[in-house]
């Protein structure tokens, strides 16, 4: 029972170690219509966070259609990445607004 | 008929930016009244825009210019308002009142593609002439700081915009 118990709590432990110390997240701000940084990476179960300073609403839309977050104005928007790729993105609102995200395994 | 179309369409727009310029060192009230005005006409535009079109790009667009220009003449609002300004009616905001409705009643006799080509290119210029008013007249005379500010966002956000509206023009050639 006791070995039994240790060995739990060290999975535990262990599993904690390993969720922190892969899943990142990254903020990307969009500023005047700017991303920054325009260009990021990341892994897959990190969580990217964009945080919409302006006045105006804006999107973090994938050009493969993977994914398409709102980002209300002067709200964070967030997303898990679940696949690895150079992924493409933009405003739909602004599509000057370019940027990309490079999702390693 | 494009043609002389769009040659009415830059001498309106031309007659509207030599107007914005013309108002020599407008005052804060005034420049907020002006500000306030050019993105009145600009949704009233995307509205007749949206009753008329059927282009997905062109309905995006005009849909994209309600949302902003609300949103900038929101914090406009709220702007004035914490600065106790009331806005100052002026010859500038008048005179663009006017092409505006002058320009409506001709893109209302528009139809189809040749509706959304005018519209197109009317932001286009339109957007244009704004953009140069508060590079060069609007912001450099602005005494109130937030007031500047707010109007060299605007100007970063038209500056999309343009670009934005030169995208759909191009499209539709």
């Amino acid at each position: 029972m006791m070995p039994g118990r240790i060995l739990s709590i060290v999975a535990v432990l262990g599993l904690a170690t390993t969720v922190s110390a892969h899943a990142a997240t990254i903020q990307i701000t969009m500023e005047n219509l700017v991303v920054a940084p325009a260009e990021a990476s990341a892994k897959v179960g990190d969580t990217i966070e964009w945080i919409n300073k302006d006045v105006l609403a804006h999107t973090a839309t994938a050009r493969n259609g993977d994914w398409d977050v709102n980002l209300p104005p002067k709200k964070t928007g967030t997303l898990v990445l679940k696949k690895a790729g150079a992924i493409e993105y933009y405003c739909r609102y602004h599509p000057n607004m370019k940027a990309s995200l490079t999702v390693s395994p | 008929m494009f043609v002389r179309l769009s040659a009415a369409i830059a001498a309106v727009s031309l007659l509207s930016g030599a107007a914005i310029a013309q108002g020599a060192k407008p005052t804060d009230p005034q420049i907020a009244h002006i500000a306030y005005t050019a993105g009145v006409i600009d949704i009233a535009a995307a509205k007749q825009a949206l009753g008329k079109t059927s282009n997905k790009e062109v309905k995006a667009f005009a849909q994209d210019m309600v949302r902003d220009h609300q949103a900038v003449n929101k914090q406009a609002l709220a702007l004035v308002k914490k600065l106790k300004v009331t806005p100052q009616d002026n010859e500038t905001s008048r005179s663009l009142s006017k092409s505006a409705g002058e320009e409506r009643a001709k893109l209302a006799r528009l139809k189809g593609a040749a509706f959304d080509k005018a519209y197109a290119e009317n932001e286009v210029a339109y957007h244009k002439n704004v953009n140069s008013a508060l590079e060069t007249t609007l912001i450099p005379n602005a005494n109130n700081p937030e007031l500047k500010n707010l109007l060299q966002t605007g100007l970063k956000i038209f500056q999309g915009h343009e670009q934005h509206a030169e995208q759909v023009a191009s499209s539709l050639k």
